[in-house]
């Protein structure tokens, strides 16, 4: 039994207290861009501020081989999350700057000009931008797999675009704008099969399902703590091991080399060090550890059949508002993606804040929105485990009111 | 001049100028204008604002690109105003109108429509929708572009 309730109490930003600025108690529905942390969280990322501070990699006394330990246990519990070996995790600032140490640690030491790399026309910026860089410094062509009327990449569309030249695919597992869960396994499986790697963003996934690289056999994938109730700043690059050895480091400097001389011959460390120069975001890092226990005690398949019953509630209800479209109704996440007829989607996320509910207007990347959207723009609501039935209530009962969206200006 | 204004006229005025503005458009020869792209950092908003200026009169003014209803309706009642106006004047209206939407002292006799937003302050989050025109013909006439 999901006691949400009851997770609530977990949670600082959920105690009543929280208004918008007209004293309207709030209703955080914008989850996919980030999520609330529980105490747990908060309390392990103050605990290396109160009762550990000192650098890593400072092994010489006792508190910075506390911090050190520390560390290796986050790495370990976050390995074991994905079901990945502890020294395949690189810790970054997040999904963003882990998808770029890939594209130039990787991309651009291995891609050639006329090279492909394969991408969705539903990407977030994070997964099309150091694409779009690496095939400037290389000459790679970047195609994109079609969606299919849904707005799906599936795998027989992928099939339609690879071809021999394509050294890299990378997609999100579930995409940020309409929801889709993609199936990466069978993708990973067409990538190989023509020799390619398979990059998967886990970004808007890992908070909401089980993952398991290893089943999936993607050669990377990215993740960020603060979608997933973790400290904003800290995420993962996961790799297999093979290719972190291979790839080069996107940040050089202190703590990620063993030794180096004025001639310029370095000897890095192993991964996953090798890719960890500078002091990192360490109170984050203790704070991602609690997240991960946090989500793994509540089940992650609990979590994502929670997400899914909210969802399906809120869009049997949706379905039978007329003044309501809804852009991506089949989606397997908690993400709904749909504007009130004849209002701007900012105007209505608007109206809605005026309510206390909060949810994300948004542009999409040109094709997405012409092709299959047709529309500029859209609102987005996104749940996360600790939403209830009583809040999705709310955000129908002000959405039947949303072509009002005035009142906002002047309630 | 004292306006006494209610808010379903208010409403009326930002409706009529987002439905149907009269200054929505791209000029056929654009080279003839002065002009500025506005990208809200914070929002959807993406205008394109077109100055023509003769002699410090400005003989016109228009707008292009997506626009919610606050930003669409807020440029529309400004390029109305700035139109036929010297430099200074438009200067001034935009002072004023940016002094209401701070909530400082300003002067109503000159901002006739756009009285309309002076509720803005309340919904902190539209502050960029109902400047971000503001902003930019200021750019264009004080040459900052």
């Amino acid at each position: 039994m999901f006691d949400v309730l009851k997770i609530r109490k977990d949670f600082p930003m959920l105690d009543g207290t929280k208004t918008n600025f007209n004293g309207k108690p709030l209703i955080y529905f914008d989850n996919a861009a980030t999520t609330f942390k529980p105490y747990c969280v908060i309390d392990e990322c103050n605990k290396y501020y109160l009762e550990e501070n000192a650098n890593s990699h400072r092994g010489d006394y006792d508190l910075a081989f506390k911090v050190d330990k520390n560390v290796d246990n986050v790495r370990e519990k976050v390995a074991n999350f994905i079901r990945a070996k502890k020294q395949e995790v690189v810790f970054t600032s997040g999904c963003s700057m882990a998808m770029n140490l890939i594209a130039y640690g990787y991309g651009f030491k291995y891609l050639k000009a006329g090279d492909e790399i394969i991408l969705t026309e539903a990407e977030h910026a994070s997964n099309v931008l150091p694409w779009f860089k690496i095939s400037e410094l290389t000459g790679a062509i970047i195609k994109y797999i079609e969606l299919d009327e849904d707005g799906r990449a599936t795998p027989e569309n992928l099939r339609k675009a690879i071809t021999k030249n394509t050294k890299v695919v990378s997609i999100a597992q579930i995409t940020n704008v309409l929801g889709y869960k993609i199936d990466i396994k069978e993708m990973s499986k067409i990538a190989h099969e023509f020799g390619a790697i398979l990059i998967c963003d886990a970004a808007q996934s890992c908070p909401h399902m089980k993952i398991d690289v290893k089943d999936l056999d993607c050669d990377f994938l990215t993740m960020s703590a603060h979608k997933m109730c973790g400290p904003t700043g800290i995420g993962i690059m996961y790799g297999k091991f093979n290719l972190l050895e291979k790839m080069d480091p996107f940040l050089t400097g202190g703590g990620d080399n063993a030794r180096f001389d004025m001639c310029g011959n370095v000897a890095f460390l192993v991964p996953p060090a090798k890719f960890e120069a500078g002091t990192m975001n360490l109170s984050a890092i203790y704070g991602f550890g609690a997240a991960v226990d946090y989500l793994t005690n509540l089940g992650m398949d609990n979590i994502e059949k929670y997400e899914m019953e909210l969802r399906n509630y809120a869009i049997s209800k949706l379905k039978t508002m007329q003044n309501v479209i809804i852009y991506n109704e089949n989606a397997d996440s908690g993400i709904i993606t749909f504007n009130v007829k004849d209002v701007f989607a900012q105007d209505e996320a608007s109206y809605l804040n005026s309510k206390g509910i909060c949810v994300r207007s948004g542009e999409h990347c040109a094709k997405l929105l012409k092709d299959r959207l047709k529309t500029m723009a859209t609102v987005r609501a996104s749940f996360y485990f600790y939403n209830t039935f009583e809040e999705v209530d709310a955000f129908i009962e002000a959405l039947k009111n949303g072509g009002n969206f005035l009142d906002a200006y002047f309630d | 001049m004292h306006i006494s204004i209610d808010t379903n006229m208010m409403r009326e005025i930002i409706m009529d100028h987002y439905s149907s503005p009269l200054h929505k458009l791209t000029p056929k020869n654009e080279d003839e204008y002065k002009t500025i792209v506005m990208d809200s950092d914070s929002c959807i908003d993406n205008i394109k604002i077109f100055i023509k200026e003769e002699n410090g009169i400005i003989k016109e003014a228009c707008f292009d690109g997506v626009a919610c209803a606050i930003s669409t309706a807020s440029t529309d009642i400004l390029c109305d105003l700035i139109t036929g106006k010297t430099i200074d004047q438009a200067n001034y209206i935009i002072e004023q109108y940016e002094n209401m939407i701070y909530e400082k002292e300003y002067d109503e006799s000159v901002l006739e429509e756009l009285v309309a937003f002076m509720n803005t302050h309340k919904q902190a989050s539209r502050i960029k929708c109902a400047t971000i025109g503001f902003t930019g013909v200021s750019s264009i006439i004080n040459g900052k572009k």
